[in-house]
C-alpha cells in the first residue's frame, strides 16, 4: 500500500510513498478518505516525504483531501514535499491555500 | 536533425500502463545521459499525456496509445504520444491552466505540467479522430 496512516489525538497523519498518478492516487485517496470519515481529525498532515514520483494527479489528490478534511472541520497541512515536485507544486497554487513545510 | 535512435511503444489505454510508459520512454531518453532533473522531467510530462489519453480519450470504447520517442544527435528527444480517441473540440481553451471537462480530482494542469517541463509542447487534435501529442526536451546532460 503506497499509504501508511497513524492518528494521534486530533493529528492524523498520511504517509504517501512511492509513485503518485493517476492510478496509485485511487489507492491512496480511498484510504485517507476512510480513516478521515473515522477519525475526523482537527488536523490532516499528508507527508511526502517517501514519494519518489508526483505528476498532476498528486495536486487533485491533495485538494481532494483538503476539501474533505474540512467538511469535517479538519484543516490540511502538507510535510516533506520533495524537491523534485516543487515545480508541479509551484504551477498548482495550491500553497496560497495549504501550507506546505518541511521537517528534515 | 539526423535521428540517432527511435523507438515505438503500443499499448492499451489502461491506469494501470502509466508508469511502464512514462519508464520504458525515460529508460530509453537515458541514452543521452540526462540529468536527474532533465530525467524526470521527460518522466513527468509523458505521464501527463498518457494519462489524458488514458482519462479522456476513450470515454466509451477500449483503446490504444501509440508512442514514438525519436533522439537526435544534438541532444534532442522528441516524444509523441498519440491516441485514437474522441479528440478535442478546442485545443487553445484545454491547453489553458486550470481547465478540465473532468470532474472528480482532475485539476486541469496537465497541459501547463507538459508546457513547462519541456523545451516545446505541440498539440494536435481533431474530434473524431484523436489527439496527438508532442513534447521536445532539449538534453544538455551531466557532461556540460
Ligand atoms: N488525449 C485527449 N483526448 C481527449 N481530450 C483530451 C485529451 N487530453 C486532454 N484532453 C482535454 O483537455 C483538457 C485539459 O487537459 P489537462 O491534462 O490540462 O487537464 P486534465 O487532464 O483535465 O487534469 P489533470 O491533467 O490536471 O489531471 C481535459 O480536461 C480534456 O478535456
Ligand atoms: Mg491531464
Amino acid at each position: 500500500m503506497p499509504v501508511r496512516i497513524s492518528t494521534e489525538a486530533n493529528t492524523m497523519t498520511a504517509f504517501l510513498s512511492g509513485e503518485i498518478d493517476h492510478h496509485s492516487a485511487a489507492a491512496i485517496r480511498d484510504a485517507i478518505d476512510t480513516q478521515i470519515q473515522i477519525n475526523r481529525p482537527k488536523l490532516l498532515k499528508l507527508d511526502f516525504s517517501e514519494v519518489t514520483f508526483m505528476d498532476s494527479s498528486g495536486v487533485g489528490l491533495i485538494m481532494g483531501r483538503y476539501k474533505n478534511a474540512l467538511t469535517f472541520g479538519g484543516r490540511t497541512e502538507v510535510a516533506n514535499m520533495p524537491a523534485f515536485a516543487e515545480k508541479v507544486m509551484r504551477l498548482s497554487g495550491l500553497e496560497k491555500i495549504i501550507r506546505f513545510y518541511k521537517e528534515k | 536533425m539526423q535521428v540517432i535512435n527511435e523507438m515505438k511503444l503500443v499499448i492499451d489505454a489502461l491506469s494501470v500502463n502509466e508508469g511502464y510508459c512514462r519508464v520504458a520512454v525515460a529508460t530509453f531518453v537515458s541514452q543521452l545521459d540526462p540529468t536527474i532533473e532533465e530525467l524526470n522531467d521527460v518522466k513527468t510530462s509523458v505521464s501527463e499525456a498518457v494519462t489524458n489519453c488514458i482519462v479522456h480519450a476513450y470515454p466509451k470504447k477500449r483503446g490504444k496509445i501509440y508512442i514514438t520517442a525519436r533522439l537526435y544527435a544534438d541532444g534532442l528527444s522528441r516524444v509523441t504520444i498519440k491516441d485514437r480517441g474522441i479528440g478535442i473540440e478546442d485545443v487553445k481553451k484545454a491547453r489553458e491552466p486550470l481547465f478540465t471537462t473532468a470532474g472528480g480530482e482532475r485539476s486541469g494542469l496537465g497541459f501547463s505540467v507538459m508546457e513547462s517541463f519541456s523545451d516545446k509542447l505541440t498539440v494536435r487534435s481533431k474530434p473524431g479522430w484523436g489527439t496527438s501529442v508532442t513534447i521536445e526536451k532539449r538534453i544538455a546532460g551531466k557532461g556540460k
